[in-house]
């Protein structure tokens, strides 16, 4: 702390502070690493739990009939896991990677809201809390898929406002990361760290915070003018009562398809720290993998109804949404090709963190391919509600988003906590999960092509074969997960002492490298110098 | 605990700036916020403007029906087919009547099911001359829905039309025609 500060009296003698014993350390965290920490382990068991809730529905579809769950149970489990994962589990992981590393990489002391910071947490156990509650309550969770559209989510039983109330306290959460990282990055940055020598993970988060604020809002709209039109009599959505069900659709998705980019973005930063650290090599392109981003969630913005395209548009609104769409493809394959061009005659070593983000480059581009398909709106309305849209924003997602991750959490582990992790573990778990996530997902594609329709409990016999190998690659994807638990619990207990730049010949920039490991409680204190 | 929280406070300078740029963040919530309602309104006004979705066509075809041309008459033909239930009678009660443009009319069609099981029908529509279609306008229709018949059973089945004004002058008569389907299997395998 500077000799200026205008708490004199009660600032000699705090840059040694510890964090305070037992559970207030955690109720009342205010330093970014411990918030970050309860993030990602939080984002670990809502992982978890939606991960649960997808073994029932593999179990489930292994064989045609019905076995395992009701047909409602099936519906709810769909409906809890997409929330989970999409709220609970990636959005709060990225959030917790944002709230350790975005300090340490432009060298600031803390997160510029910590107050805000510790209450942007803590709404989450509450929401998801609350969002769990309704297995139990009367009608059952909600059961009409994560995009709640109406009429049919007005169906839900006492369920109905708790999921929006556990909707808007998600959003809340999110605004409120949202706005503390934007301050944080623009406000408290080193000296001599400009906007374009921020390490691209800051700089697609910066993007991700206002795809953030400009669409949360949005969302918390629309489910609240559901609840109005369930207990109020409102008709925002009622055609009898002059309103339209499908500009809920339209609605829905003008926050929806932000919020597919806000999923992925911070991990288009992952990836761009950790493919240049392990070829040895400065990123390609910097200045074009930044403005990429950017026009990414510009066209973010006005695609959104390519999801809608068997609503009965008009054909110059399909022809718009559909260009417009494809457009996307554009500044993502400068990301690819940039990422490829940094591995360019680089001196590649294949730790885990590089193993998947090489998986990501792969199976991400897989999934932006089977997107392109689905924009082209004369082939949507054969795919459209089939199993090849579930495979395709799986492949996005899940090798895309949970392995970037994955791989941050490889890559700053022994950052975190001093410890290296264990590298043989962490490699079986990267060819594990890189197989079984195809074997689960690869086969969704055939079945989708076939006419399969998503969120069904049980199928035709002509789709038995390929949904008992994706459901045995769910079954097997599933329990390598428990690798990467075990993996991370037993570096946090111990371990080989990590060295302060972790993977010293690989030499990896950035700030967060100066300092020791495992990170000291108070970081940056005294600013450092960005040459 | 307290200060803990204010050593990890930015110094002076930085506060400042973080609060003046949250205050404007939030105030970006709250337009994002408002722009989530506006978008209700909006989209009306961007229907009303461009003429896209139906509301504007559904406008056109009730202003068609009250506009009805007394001095003009058109002709039309009912006619009908069975090509695949069989042991069916299907036909229309008159095989043509004259009507004013504009103005409602019913046509009944009487189907009876000789076959000894009950029978799930759906009845396809056809307009010639091809030109016509456009013009001619069902409000109501046994062809909308299947239609269930128990074994032998007869009942009459009602279509309720209008002719748009705006029809050619050159067309001044217009066939419609029904062929009914057995669609027993599919139905009921889609009930299953």
């Amino acid at each position: 702390m500077s000799a200026s500060h205008t708490h004199d009296t009660h600032a000699a003698g705090h840059d040694d502070h510890g964090p305070m014993k037992g559970w207030r350390r955690w109720f009342y965290a205010t330093n970014h690493k411990d918030i970050g920490s309860m993030y990602l382990i939080f984002s670990l068991v809502m992982f978890l739990t939606g991960g649960l809730m997808a073994m029932f529905i593999r179990a489930e579809l292994l064989y045609p009939g019905t076995q395992v769950l009701d047909p409602g149970t099936f519906n709810s489990m769909t409906t809890m896991h997409a929330l989970i994962m999409v709220f609970g589990a990636v959005m709060p992981a990225f959030t917790g990677l944002a709230n350790w590393m975005i300090p340490l990489q432009v060298g600031a002391p803390d997160m510029a809201l910590p107050r805000m910071n510790n209450f942007s947490f803590w709404i989450l156990p509450f929401a998801f809390g609350m969002l769990l509650l309704t297995l139990l309550v009367p009608g059952g969770s909600p059961a009409g898929g994560w995009t709640l559209y109406p009429p049919l989510v007005l169906q839900t039983g006492d369920a109905f406002p708790m999921a929006v109330f556990a909707v808007h306290l998600m959003g809340a959460s999110s605004i409120m990361g949202a706005i503390n990282v934007i301050v944080t990055i623009m406000n408290m940055r080193a000296p001599g760290m400009t906007l374009l020598k921020m390490p691209l993970f800051v700089w697609t988060w910066l993007i991700t915070a206002y795809l953030l604020i400009a669409v949360m809002p949005v969302l918390a709209g629309a489910v609240t003018m559901l609840l109005t039109d369930h207990y109020f009599g409102t008709s925002f959505f009622n055609a009898a009562g002059g309103g339209d069900p499908v500009m809920f659709q339209h609605i829905f998705w003008f926050f929806g398809h932000p919020e597919v980019y806000i999923m992925i973005l911070p991990a288009f930063g992952v990836v761009s720290e950790i493919i240049p650290t392990f070829s040895r090599k400065p990123l390609f392109g910097y200045d074009a993998m930044v403005y990429a981003t950017a026009s990414i969630a510009f066209l973010s913005f006005i695609v959104w109804a390519h999801h809608m395209f068997t609503t009965g548009m008009p054909l110059v609104g399909e022809m718009f949404f559909m260009l417009s769409t494809m457009l996307i493809a554009i500044p993502t394959g400068v990301k690819v090709f940039n990422w490829t061009a940094t591995m360019w005659k680089g001196s590649i070593s294949f730790e885990t963190p590089m193993l998947f983000a090489l998986s990501f480059l792969f199976l991400f581009t897989i999934g932006g391919f089977s997107g392109l398909m689905l924009a082209i709106a004369p082939a949507d309305f054969q795919y459209h509600d089939t199993y090849f849209v579930v495979a395709h924003f799986h492949y996005v997602l899940v090798p895309g988003a949970v392995f970037s991750i994955m791989a941050a959490t490889y890559y700053w582990l022994p950052k975190w906590t001093g410890h290296m992790y264990n590298e043989k573990m962490g490699k079986l778990h990267f060819w594990l999960s890189t197989i079984f996530v195809n074997v689960l997902f690869f086969p969704q594609h055939f079945l989708g092509l076939a006419g399969m329709p998503r969120r069904i409990p049980d199928y035709s016999t002509q789709f038995a074969d390929w949904n008992f190998v994706s459901s045995i690659g769910g079954f097997c994807f599933g329990l390598t997960q428990l690798l990467f638990v075990y993996n991370i619990i037993s570096c946090v207990r111990g371990g080989v002492k990590a060295s302060d730049k972790v993977w010293d010949d690989a030499s990896p920039q950035g700030l967060e490298w100066t300092v020791s490991s495992p990170a000291p409680y108070h970081s940056f204190e005294v600013p450092p110098e960005v040459k | 605990m307290v200060r803990v929280a204010e050593s990890l406070q930015p110094s002076g300078p930085h506060q400042q700036a973080n609060r003046s740029l949250t205050r404007k963040l939030w105030w970006f919530v709250v337009g994002a916020f408002a722009f989530g309602w506006a978008l209700v309104p909006l989209y009306d006004v961007l229907c009303s403007v461009t003429g896209y979705g139906s509301k504007k066509e559904l406008l056109v075809a009730a202003h068609a029906a009250e506009r009805v041309d007394m001095a003009r008459w058109v002709t039309v033909e009912f006619l009908s087919s069975v090509p695949t239930l069989g042991a069916w009678e299907f036909a229309p009660e008159q095989t043509e009547i004259k009507v004013h443009p504009g103005q409602l009319y019913e046509a009944t069609f009487l189907a009876k099911n000789m076959i000894n099981q009950a029978v799930i029908a759906q009845a396809v529509p056809s307009v010639a001359p091809n030109m016509a279609t456009q013009y001619f306008r069902k409000t109501d229709c046994f062809c909308f829905t299947p239609q269930k018949f128990e074994a032998n059973q007869e009942r009459e089945l009602n279509v309720r039309f209008f002719i748009d004004p705006s029809l050619p002058r050159n067309i001044d008569r217009v066939t419609l025609g029904y062929a009914i389907y057995d669609v027993t299997q599919t139905k009921s395998a889609l009930q299953n």
